[in-house]
């Protein structure tokens, strides 16, 4: 088997559909370690790659007013056991373009894997990016994954991001984003994970509002059961008048897991409004018994529950 | 069928906190039959429910609960359902990213897109707008409401409880529900029809009344009704309809 098809066949088991990595009319990439194995453009659309000893420096552009009709597919893995990748991609959105990227993260025979992504984000004036990445780490618990990234939203801008891991073990993850927006424009940071065995998840997201009328959503769900933990900490400031965050973090902890949040805000404009809640807890009694009641068992039950909180 | 009930409660009490909820309940539910417990807020019937269906903290302090001739008092929530028991709840659950159509297809044996939509429309609900719509708080009590009445349906269970079926439902839409759980009751299932108000009594083939804890009177559902409607009122425990 050829490197392209493991690391498709890896993709898909992640959840990715390989025809889109083979079409001439989507925007997509493959890397696998440190080795670009397909890339594709399409009218308006760039892409730089640089492979380096130990991972992939990236550049994608989008032209400004270029509006994608099917989303860009992404796909970074690591096939060996172990092994180390780093990715340092660069995403710029030009004014006015409208992209969406669908990436897929796949290590699926980690034992010792390290995926660290160090990425800078730029969405144009008008712009609108969204970013829906989905991890899967084996089912081993050998990967330490690291996804870190400095967004910037200009003025009436759009960014979404969406981080899923909700599919085999995590290992360690430790994510780390900021974002800032600039007036009237919009970031969404939404995290997904299920934890279990000894997995350590970490989430730090940061909305920071800087722009008259930014608005920002950070929302978290998280699942850790047997002795798996969480921490999650989603920041979101009001720097600007009538700018509008919120922080909505859900934990559900079963076992000997454990699982905490520490939701901040912070404003310096008194017309500026950010809320938060967190919740952490089992899983809900009603909600449980209500499952039972159509005939679920209690492991299946549960299973549901989080499998629904995580959709 | 054997024993020529579904459902029957013997000598059943309950404590929670110290504080005595059910009072030696008796009762008996027919095969097919709408059996229609009636009684003012805090009487104890939501409490009756649980109890029957085998929720946790709701153990009874002593009594037994046969169902179709099996004493079932020890077993567990899903234990029952599996035999063929399910209630629905005063206010139902809520929850996060389970679509109506999978809500549905959990309590049924062969889920079909078929049986769903039927499910739905007994409810009064349109298929076409609910099925792929999420069960979370962002339908209203009313559509919450109608979905659990809807699954119970699809889940063509032998004995539902049904625990305030209207209550948050529009007085419109009583009807429908009154002719959802007559609809029940043509497909085989056993319903025990808890309310508060007298006009969902004649939905049910036999009615009780419910005071303080205790079934103070079986009978007729129209005599119960009359006496609810006109003449219940706080009372000390225990006192018969004349």
């Amino acid at each position: 088997m050829s490197d392209f098809d493991a690391i498709l066949k890896a993709y898909e088991r992640s959840g990715g559909n390989p025809h889109f990595l083979r079409s001439s009319k989507v925007v997509s990439m493959v890397v696998s370690g440190n080795r670009v194995l397909g890339a594709n453009e399409v009218c308006g659309v760039h892409l730089f790659a640089e492979e380096l000893p130990d991972g992939v420096r990236a550049r994608i552009v989008v032209e400004p007013g270029v509006k994608l009709p099917t989303p860009a597919h992404l796909c970074f893995g690591v096939i060996p056991n172990e092994g180390v990748q780093r990715i340092l991609p660069v995403f710029e959105i030009g004014a006015g373009a409208a992209v969406e990227f669908v990436a897929h993260c796949t290590f699926p025979n980690a034992e010792r894997v390290v995926h660290l992504m160090e990425g800078e984000i730029h969405v144009g004036r008008g712009a609108s990016m969204a970013y829906r990445e989905t991890h899967y780490h084996g089912e081993v618990g050998g990967a330490e994954v690291a996804p870190k990234a400095q967004v910037t939203v200009d003025e009436g801008g759009r960014y979404t991001g969406e981080f899923v891991l909700t599919s085999g073990r995590v290992g360690v993850l430790r994510f780390d984003y900021v974002v800032n927006v600039a007036a009237r424009g919009v970031a969404e940071l939404v995290t997904k994970a299920y934890g279990y065995g000894d997995d350590q998840i970490v989430v730090q997201e940061t909305i920071r509002l800087g722009g008259e009328g930014a608005r920002g959503l950070v929302k978290a769900r998280i699942a850790v059961r047997d002795r798996a933990t969480s921490q999650v900490i989603g920041t979101t400031e009001g720097n600007a008048p009538l700018a509008r965050g919120h922080v909505d973090c859900v934990e559900i902890v079963r076992d000997q897991a454990v699982a905490s949040a520490i939701p901040v805000v912070k404003v310096t404009d008194p017309r500026a409004y950010v809320t938060h809640e967190a919740a952490i807890g089992t899983v809900d009694k009603k909600e449980l018994e209500t499952l039972m009641a159509r005939g679920l068992d209690e492991e299946r039950a549960v299973d549901v529950i989080i499998r629904g909180m995580l959709q | 069928m054997t024993n020529g009930y579904m459902l029957k409660v013997e000598h059943l009490w309950l404590e929670r906190d110290g504080v005595t909820i059910l009072r030696d309940v008796n009762l008996t539910v027919a095969p097919a039959q709408v059996f229609g417990l009636l009684g003012r807020n805090g009487c104890g019937k939501s409490t009756l429910a649980y109890t029957l269906m085998g929720c946790g903290g709701y153990a009874p302090s002593s009594g037994r609960i046969l169902f179709d001739g099996q004493d079932i008092t020890q077993l567990s929530v899903t234990e029952r359902a599996r035999l063929g028991m399910t209630l629905a709840w005063q206010d139902p659950a809520r929850f996060e990213g389970i679509k109506v159509k999978d809500y549905l297809a959990l309590g049924m044996r062969e889920p079909s897109r078929a049986e769903m939509e039927e499910a739905l429309t007994a409810a009064g609900l349109s298929p076409f707008t609910y099925m792929e719509r999420a069960v979370n708080d962002v339908l209203s009590g009313g559509e919450r409401k109608r979905i659990e009445l809807a699954a119970v349906y699809a889940m063509r269970p032998r004995l539902a409880i049904l625990d305030e079926p209207d209550s948050g439902i529009d007085v419109l839409s009583l009807d429908a529900i009154g002719r959802l759980i007559r609809g029940l009751a043509a497909q085989g299932t056993a319903v025990l029809l808890i309310t508060h108000r007298d006009e969902m009594v004649p939905v049910a083939d036999v009615a009780a009344l419910m005071c303080q804890g205790e079934i103070l009177e079986v009978g007729d559902p129209q005599t119960v009704r009359d006496y609810y409607a006109r003449r219940c009122q706080p009372c000390e425990a225990g006192q018969k309809m004349p």
